[in-house]
């Protein structure tokens, strides 16, 4: 369809990326801008970079977002298969729907509701707020996004193969390791990096659930942003955008090579 | 050998046991705390709010559901200002939705009719910025829009404007970043529908006499329905309750319910009015929730 509606879709499509992309291209252009004045060019710098390095502050908010990132995203991979697990496989339970319901409301839910919800939960049962709150609510919020994922695999292969293995005899643990775990273990990758991801990311439910000393790079950033643009902030920015565009790349990598040898 | 069989009762156990505790116990029992403590009052106190739970078992538990009240409603419901920011809340989120799914739907519709081998390359374009962080991304649209932002300097030395335009802190910049954010929430499920449509219809159509925009119309609009509505509801229902964009973009002045939420909680450290707005939000999400649960599992029943 070269004409009409395909046309129409064809332009759409390329307006659409630039306008998801130019935002992102320009964010990195200015970060080597060699002005304080962030959108007016003032020459090539890499001196924003280099200031970041002394900034204390958020080296040490990178460093606590960094450990809750890989505690709470570990949790919520674990919590993620087993309820991918128990959808995909074990029929149609008593409380199926019920769980599917916990695991996925997360994902839509407003972060607000879901913040203040955990805050109190910490405050009732007198759990100091600090790291170890932080990585109970993201293991919280991003186990929905992992079972999604885990569970889109799951429901994408041959079960035969698991019942061919427990038809010979394996019991159900060791098909799972043997059979299902390899064929799904792309997807677990996938599922632990976009936990990964969404913690790091995350401002509203680290502001409710975090105490002092535990300030996480969003709500470092955060508070830096409401004072204005400021070059720092580009080169934060940029920082993050190549480090989870690669790690991005490389998981799709991962999972495509990972399909085509569960095909196989 | 029938499915069910296939997994002992004891697998079962091992596998649903812990999930189901971990949601119980950071998903269920801090919704039914939200809904206590917006029965409760505000006080200046450790944890700011009254009455609490002091032991003497049943009697003391009854002592405290008796003190319970329904005032932090009464003043939420009768205030203006919260009326209002709710009543902003649904129209952003609706016109956003609106907007989403008039630039989202011909996105998805090119993805899918696309070259096959081109397509798992667009899909990654669609899906890499959602995964980049949202803060940054929206970050970068106060350098665009502010006054002496990117547009505006364009703008000014194309001699299209003679004073700067403001589009920061206003309700046209909250858009901007709401589609911005989304988008892909909104073309995924939609390219998904697409994609999976049997081409063979419109070849019928187009035998029977129909020219492209008409089959377009009569067949492949109708049957993306349920791509459409799952984008629409998983933009809408988070859209109600955001805080990031319109703190950032939208000035002081735009009210929505979730920067509302905020600005009780860490502002006036009034923790159980805080939970009634969650509470209220929760009741005016409940029912597009339940629409998206719905299509979900007939996707689910699709899949098997």
């Amino acid at each position: 369809m070269k004409h009409g509606i395909g046309a129409v879709a064809g332009s759409a499509l390329i307006l659409g990326f630039v306008f998801i992309y130019a935002p992102i291209a320009l964010l990195i252009l200015f970060s080597f801008n060699d002005s304080r004045l962030v959108t007016v060019w003032g020459g090539f710098t890499t001196r924003w970079y280099a200031g970041l390095l002394e900034n204390e502050a958020l080296m040490g908010a990178a460093w606590n977002s960094l450990r809750v990132g890989v505690a709470s995203a570990t949790v919520a991979t674990v919590m993620g298969t087993l309820i991918a697990l128990a959808l995909a496989r074990f029929g149609r339970f008593r409380g199926r729907g019920l769980l599917a319901a916990m695991a996925f409301a997360p994902i839509v839910m407003p972060e607000v509701i879901t913040a203040l919800s955990l805050l109190l939960l910490f405050v009732a049962v007198d759990l100091d707020r600090g790291a170890l709150t932080i990585t109970l609510a993201h293991a919280a919020f991003t186990t929905g996004f992992a079972a999604a994922i885990i569970g889109a695999r799951l429901a994408g292969f041959d079960r035969s193969l698991e019942e061919a293995a427990m038809d010979l005899g394996a019991p159900p643990l060791l098909a799972f390791a043997q059979v299902t775990l390899p064929l799904i273990a792309p997807a677990i990758a996938a599922a632990w990096a976009l936990a990964f991801t969404l913690s790091l990311d995350d401002l509203v439910i680290a502001s409710f659930t975090s105490g002092p000393g535990s300030t996480t790079l969003p709500m470092r950033i955060y508070s830096q942003m409401r004072l204005g643009v400021s070059p720092d902030i580009n080169a934060v920015g940029t920082l993050i955008v190549l480090v989870v565009t690669a790690a991005v790349l490389a998981a799709t990598v991962a999972l495509k090579h990972g399909e085509r040898a569960g095909a196989g | 050998m029938s499915r069910r069989d296939s997994y002992g009762r004891a697998t079962r156990w091992a596998v649903l046991a812990p999930p189901v505790v971990f949601l119980v116990a950071l998903f269920v029992i801090p919704f039914l705390l939200i809904a206590r403590i917006s029965l409760s009052h505000s006080v200046r106190a450790q944890p700011p709010y009254a009455p609490q739970y002091e032991g003497g078992g049943v009697a003391g538990a009854w002592r405290l559901i008796g003190e319970l009240d329904l005032e932090n409603y009464a003043t939420i419901l009768s205030d203006d200002l919260y009326l209002s920011a709710f009543l902003t809340s649904l129209r952003i989120a609706g016109i956003a939705t609106l907007l989403l799914l008039l630039i989202g739907y011909p996105m998805a519709y090119g993805m899918a009719r696309a070259r096959a081998s081109l397509r798992p390359i667009l899909l990654a374009l669609m899906i890499v910025p959602f995964w980049t962080s949202f803060l940054i991304r929206i970050y970068a649209w106060i350098g665009i829009l502010k006054a002496d932002g990117l547009i505006n300097q364009a703008l000014l030395a194309l001699g299209l404007i003679g004073a700067p335009l403001e589009i920061l802190n206003t309700e046209a910049a909250i858009f901007i970043g709401v589609v911005y954010a989304y988008l892909p929430f909104m073309v995924l499920p939609i390219y998904a529908v697409l994609a999976a449509q049997d081409r063979a219809l419109l070849e019928a159509a187009a035998d029977l006499g129909a020219p492209p925009w008409l089959s377009f119309w009569l067949v492949t609009v109708p049957l993306s329905f349920p791509g459409v509505a799952a984008g629409c509801l998983l933009v809408f229902i988070p859209c109600v309750g955001e805080f990031v964009i319109p703190d950032l973009l939208g000035g002081s002045e735009t009210l929505m319910i979730g920067r509302q939420l905020w600005s009780e909680f860490f502002g006036n450290r009034d923790w159980p009015t805080a939970s009634a707005i969650a509470v209220l939000m929760v009741i005016v999400l409940i029912i597009p929730f339940l629409l998206l649960r719905r299509l979900e599992s007939r996707g689910e029943e699709a899949l098997r």
